[in-house]
């Protein structure tokens, strides 16, 4: 540094010395050149004048210095210095324009680079712009594709050629817990979930036959090749998969990148079946054998020589087999009666419809007319609206026809969980007698009749009917008590911890997603799939006979938080709940009284989390526990753990308190609902999300590097 | 001489008309009510022709004649199922366990005579 100074100043005084140099060789030269009396007339003339001619010189040298200067600065200097600013404005964006300096070409070039400047300024924020639209663009669809799909009644699950879940719909959901051989503790959640495989449900080798069904017949160039396969699930359902291609989205690109699966359990309906089929052989092998009988003694009879005891015998033969076949024929006919009954499904209806519906179809009655009395519009029934209106006009009919009523009203009022729904009318009573009748008998319409009564409809709405006289306003009505829709399906453990936005059912990213060769340890924290956890527990010390009774826990795949993909259970402890931690985790020993006990969680648990990097904040707690019941439920879990605590102290060494709700805190993460195992298992994923980034900014990229750091750290240090 | 026919059915409905059928027809008749007493009888009675129902207690018509077709001694006798079972792979099943012949209820009964005539009379 004091070198450049001193060679800074060492150049801006050599043109000052070399010019008194200069001078000074020039007047000695000059002197030489003098005879002794020319020299004696020269000292005389500068001892007389020389206090004028050394200013004048000076000042000669300052003004052409001065010169010098402007035409350096002009010429010389300003070129560099408009590279520098323009190099600045390559590299960054400014704020302010160059000024321009220098000769006129000079400042002309300034000028056109600062226009284009201000062009790759606007391009610039065209751009930014464009990609915002476009990105709101692709949103929407997405968005609408959301909708779209939760509204389907059929499951849907679309899948990348390794069988990893890229989209499912909410039914799929619905349809997935009822496979799972755990429903009550995963909720089938450890089936179904984005970058799961599909082949947690299917067999792998039914799932390729049919892919290569596809193909061969995409070959062939079929445009719309679909395979289907029905499959029993570990559950014992039986499933019937359709698989469609999905193909890329040129119009010559045939190729398959993934496909797109619809189920339908047909458990039920095979059940149905069957039976229906049981029934109908039983049937028919039972009349052959009795016609078999009865034709046989018909024609003995023919015998005239057959005496009067075995013609009595065979007789008998014939009255004991026609006996039995109308009891035969009866049955059946009471049993797919009951079969109709059980197979109609009820659906949810706005209570003010099915009363206008049953108001249009009394009308049609002859002689009737029908109104309507207080309706709550926003009642919602859950009915078999066919038959009840058959069971409503039916009852219609019978008033007008049998007691002349010429017109009824229909009432429709909410009665706690149900409804009251009347057929009301003015004028004469009825013996209750009748109305047990009208309610057993088959019910008939004109020319339309049901082998179902008006009690086989209640029954089957799982309702009540009966008769009731109003004294006072002189009415009389039939009620029916009717169950009401429930307003909404009911809060499961997800909608309750996140009900502010669409489930995240998809994430087409995973398109790309292949199984990858690498060890987890050299991939990138951002690209791999996490477990995140916690568990609840009787205290401190699993090795002193403290127990897990709750285990909460939520799934990071493609960088986003999946909080639909949750499992929370409780656990009985098979011990009691010390009343200390209950303030703390909010568990009271009723709560886990009939819950399963970690021999059947932990396996639902384990399959939860296959797959997957555990996340857990002080994990080494929640580990200890997990690990010292291996034994006993057989389940090791193997997967790498990282842990948040030890995360966050490697990226802020220097902060005094790494307790979840402080690093929370810290970065920004909203704490809703601590603990709870879930509510605690949400704050972890979130805090881990804002983690990534810090990790990457301190250099740590994968599993392994993220790794190492937490074992560099003080805490890890500190054995639990 | 006549020959020997066993009526093997648990129905005393239809085993009432087949024995007075059989009898009429001149055979020397035997009765059975489920599928041992139909082996035990054949064993001890040695009949021609069996009539065999497929529905029996104990022991199903199918097992009486697979155990019949695989004992030497017995493997001769005639057997006809006659049977309300009459779907098409029910009777190939009779056919296929070793029956002769398959009756389907309800027959005609002048078929069924007609028909164990003609099975004793082929019979060498």
């Amino acid at each position: 540094m004091k070198r450049a100074d001193a060679l800074r100043v060492a150049l801006l005084l050599a043109p000052g010395l070399l010019l008194a140099l200069f001078a000074l060789v020039g007047g000695v030269a000059f002197w030489a050149t003098l005879d002794e009396p020319q020299r004696q007339v020269l000292a005389a003339a500068l001892n007389h004048s020389g206090t004028v001619l050394l200013p004048v010189g000076l000042g000669l040298s300052a003004l052409g210095a001065w010169g010098a200067h402007l035409l350096y600065q002009q010429h010389v200097a300003a070129a560099p210095r408009l590279l520098e600013q323009a190099q600045v404005r390559v590299d960054g964006e400014l704020p302010h324009e160059i000024v321009p300096a220098g000769s006129a070409a000079l400042q002309g070039l300034a000028q056109s680079i600062n226009q284009l400047v201000r062009q790759r300024t606007q391009l610039r924020e065209d751009m930014a712009l464009k990609v915002a639209e476009a990105s709101q663009r692709i949103d929407q669809e997405r968005g609408r594709l959301a909708a779209l799909m939760s509204e389907l009644t059929q499951s849907v699950v679309v899948c990348n050629l390794d069988g990893r879940i890229l989209l499912y719909n909410q039914r799929a959901r619905v349809q997935f817990r009822a496979l799972s051989s755990a429903p009550s503790l995963a909720g089938g959640a450890e089936l179904i979930g984005l970058g799961r495989s599909i082949y947690g449900v299917f067999e792998r080798k039914l799932v390729a036959h049919a892919l290569e069904k596809i193909e061969a017949r995409l070959q062939r160039g079929a445009t719309q090749p679909t395979a289907q396969f029905v499959t029993t699930t570990a559950a014992g359902q039986l499933l019937r998969a359709m698989m469609t291609p999905v193909r890329g989205t040129a119009p010559d690109d045939a190729v398959m990148h993934g496909f797109v699966l619809m189920l339908d359990n047909i458990t039920r309906e095979f059940e149905d079946e069957s039976a229906r089929d049981q029934l109908l052989h039983a049937f028919t092998e039972g009349s052959r054998a009795s016609l078999g009988n009865l034709q046989a003694a018909v024609e003995m009879l023919d015998d005239a020589d057959m005496d009067t005891a075995m013609r009595e015998r065979f007789q008998g033969v014939i009255r004991d087999e026609a006996r039995a076949m109308s009891k035969r024929i009866q049955d059946l006919a009471t049993r797919s009666t009951q079969d109709l009954r059980t197979r109609w499904p009820l659906e949810d209806m706005l209570g003010a419809d099915l009363v206008s519906a049953a108001l249009r179809r009394i009308e049609l009655l002859p002689g009737l007319r029908a109104g309507s009395g207080e309706v709550d519009g926003s009642l919602w029934l859950k009915v078999d609206s066919f038959s009840l209106l058959l069971a409503l006009a039916s009852l219609a009919a019978r008033l007008a026809d049998e007691y002349d009523i010429k017109r009824v009203e229909l009432r429709l009022v909410p009665a706690g969980p149900r409804a009251h729904l009347d057929l009301v009318w003015t004028g004469p009573s009825m013996s209750s007698e009748t109305v047990l009748n009208w309610e057993a008998e088959p019910m008939k319409v004109g020319a339309e009749s049901s082998p179902l009564s008006v009690r086989d409809v209640v029954q089957r709405h799982g309702g009540e009917f009966w008769f009731e006289r109003e004294r006072v306003r002189q009415q009389t009505f039939f009620r029916f008590l009717l169950p009401l829709a429930s307003a909404q399906e009911p809060l499961d453990a997800a909608a309750f911890v996140h009900s502010d936005s669409r489930p995240e059912y998809y994430d087409f990213d995973l398109f790309q997603a292949t199984e990858s060769t690498h060890a987890l340890d050299d991939r990138p924290l951002a690209d791999l799939a996490y477990t995140v956890f916690d568990t609840e527990t009787t205290g401190l010390n699993p090795s002193q006979g403290d127990e897990i009774i709750q285990i909460g826990a939520t799934r990071i795949v493609g960088g986003k938080l999946r909080r639909q993909e949750c499992f929370e259970q409780l656990v009985d402890p098979q011990r009691d709940i010390p009343a200390a931690g209950i303030p703390i985790h909010g568990v009271q020993p009723e709560m886990v009284r009939g819950q399963p006990t970690i021999d059947r969680v932990l396996p639902a648990f384990h399959t939860f989390a296959q797959d997957t990097v555990l996340v857990a904040h002080n994990a080494a707690f929640d580990m200890r526990f997990l690990q010292l019941k291996e034994a006993r439920t057989g389940v090791r879990f193997e997967q790498p753990v990282l842990d948040t605590l030890l995360l966050s102290a490697a990226v802020h060494p220097n902060q005094e308190s790494h307790g979840l709700e402080a690093i929370a805190e810290r970065l920004g993460v909203t704490v809703l609902g601590r603990h709870t195992a879930l509510g605690d298992a949400m704050v972890t994923a979130e805090v881990f999300l804002k983690l990534l980034p810090l990790l990457q900014a301190a250099g740590i990229y994968t599993l392994g590097q993220a790794r190492e750091a937490s074992q560099k750290t003080f805490y890890a240090r500190v054995q639990y | 001489m006549s020959h020997k026919v066993l009526i093997a059915d648990d129905e005393p409905n239809i085993v009432i008309s087949l024995e007075y059928l059989m009898k009429r027809a001149g055979y020397e008749v035997l009765v059975a009510r489920d599928g041992q007493e139909a082996i035990d009888a054949i064993r001890r009675e040695r009949p021609r022709l069996v009539l065999l129902d497929v529905m029996m207690p104990k022991k199903s018509g199918y097992d009486v004649c697979q155990e019949l077709r695989a004992d030497e001694d017995l493997k001769g006798t005639l057997v006809l199922m006659l049977t309300a079972k009459g779907r098409d792979t029910d009777i190939d099943k009779g056919l296929g366990v070793g029956a002769d012949a398959y009756m389907t209820k309800p027959f005609a009964t002048k078929e069924l005579v007609a028909k164990v005539a003609d099975m004793l009379g082929a019979a060498p």
